[in-house]
């Protein structure tokens, strides 16, 4: 049976400003699914996002939505989360969005375990701003500021998240959106902070210079070069050159921050009253 | 703009007669929607989907359905469609 998207979308923006074939959309699907199987009110719901193709999303949806400064939307998010702890907080972030300009932002969020629903989608290149090389570009594949291919090599924005702290962290791929939905479900299930990387294709920005000008071309790239975390496991490193590694990558038990912090505030007021009475 | 809903499942002829008691999937297609990405056509695992040429639309070409009769509503071309374009009841 079909998924009403329709409650979920303000439909007077309707149809999307996102290219044909732009692998946001199944990325938003996805996380729409995720959440209608978590039973939450949208009144309960808040997306936050910053800068970047990705970050036009909450324009889209109707929920609370925010839409912050290029890089910032962790730390709005995590604002938010403190304030109002009894919502629900996801943030949804370009690869050029939270990995590069809101890096810091991205590692500080991981390293305080705040219940928050990171859902970044990799693209691999900054596509609004036309094109220019990001910090997840693979090595020796071109963008507008690398015409001769990308020096850097990429950053694997799973592996970053693991070691800053965060407790659950998956990564899906636009070619598997039941997979991906799944991720997503788990992810805003998990009491802490959640990362799930989204591949996705960027066809007109990146495609077009690293010749795979279609949508169908792009995808099948990404699922090609998505290995499963169990079969990886098995193969040797030199096969998994310019491959990543997709599933779940990392799920772990901390304390979370806005209960730590709620704590925290129980033991001053305490400490005040004795000092006083 | 306008939106147009074009139910094709029905339009399209059935060639292979379902069996008795089996309802036909319906697919619906936004065409207002449809960017024409193509995704949905490679993701059915059954060629239900196939692109139409349309010179009144900006991008050349419309989802259309061809085979309702072959669907298993694995949903799969709902799923991946990017635009919202697609449902599958």
């Amino acid at each position: 049976m079909a998924f009403d998207y329709e409650k979920y979308l303000r439909m007077e923006r309707m149809p999307h400003m996102w290219c044909p074939g732009c692998g946001i959309g199944i990325v938003v699907k996805a996380m729409l699914r995720a959440i209608e199987k978590m039973g939450w009110s949208q009144d309960d719901v808040a997306v936050v996002s910053g800068i970047g193709c990705t970050s036009r999303t909450p324009g889209y949806l109707d929920f609370n939505t925010l839409h912050t400064t290029h890089g910032r939307a962790l730390a709005f998010a995590t604002g938010l989360k403190l304030a109002r702890p009894d919502k629900h907080v996801i943030v949804i972030s370009g690869d050029g969005d939270a990995a590069a300009i809101g890096g810091n932002h991205f590692l500080h969020a991981c390293r305080r375990n705040i219940d928050i629903t990171l859902i970044v989608v990799n693209n691999y290149i900054y596509g609004m701003t036309g094109g220019q090389a990001s910090p997840t570009t693979p090595f020796g594949m071109r963008a507008s500021t690398a015409p001769y291919g990308a020096v850097d090599p990429a950053m694997d924005i799973c592996q970053v998240a693991i070691a800053a702290g965060a407790t659950y962290v998956a990564r899906g791929t636009v070619a598997q959106g039941l997979l991906l939905e799944r991720y997503i479900l788990n992810g805003l299930k998990h009491k802490g902070f959640s990362v799930i990387e989204a591949m996705s294709d960027c066809p007109v920005q990146y495609g077009r210079r690293n010749r795979m000008s279609s949508a169908v071309e792009m995808i099948q790239w990404i699922r090609d070069h998505g290995v499963p975390v169990t079969r990886a496991k098995e193969l040797p490193p030199e096969e998994l050159e310019g491959k990543f590694v997709t599933g779940e990558l990392h799920v772990a038990e901390r304390p979370e921050y806005t209960e730590e912090y709620r704590r925290l505030i129980e033991k001053a007021q305490k400490a005040a009253e004795g000092a006083h009475g | 703009m306008a939106e147009t809903r074009v139910q094709e499942g029905k339009a399209a002829g059935a060639v292979e007669q379902p069996s008795p008691g089996k309802s036909l999937p319906r697919i619906e297609v936004i065409a207002d929607f449809c960017k024409g990405c193509e995704i949905c056509v490679v993701m059915c695992p059954r060629n239900v989907l196939e692109m139409r040429a349309d010179p009144s639309r900006w991008v050349g070409s419309v989802v259309a359905v061809v085979r309702p009769e072959a669907c298993t509503r694995c949903m799969l071309c709902e799923v991946h469609c990017p635009d919202f374009a697609i449902k599958v009841f």
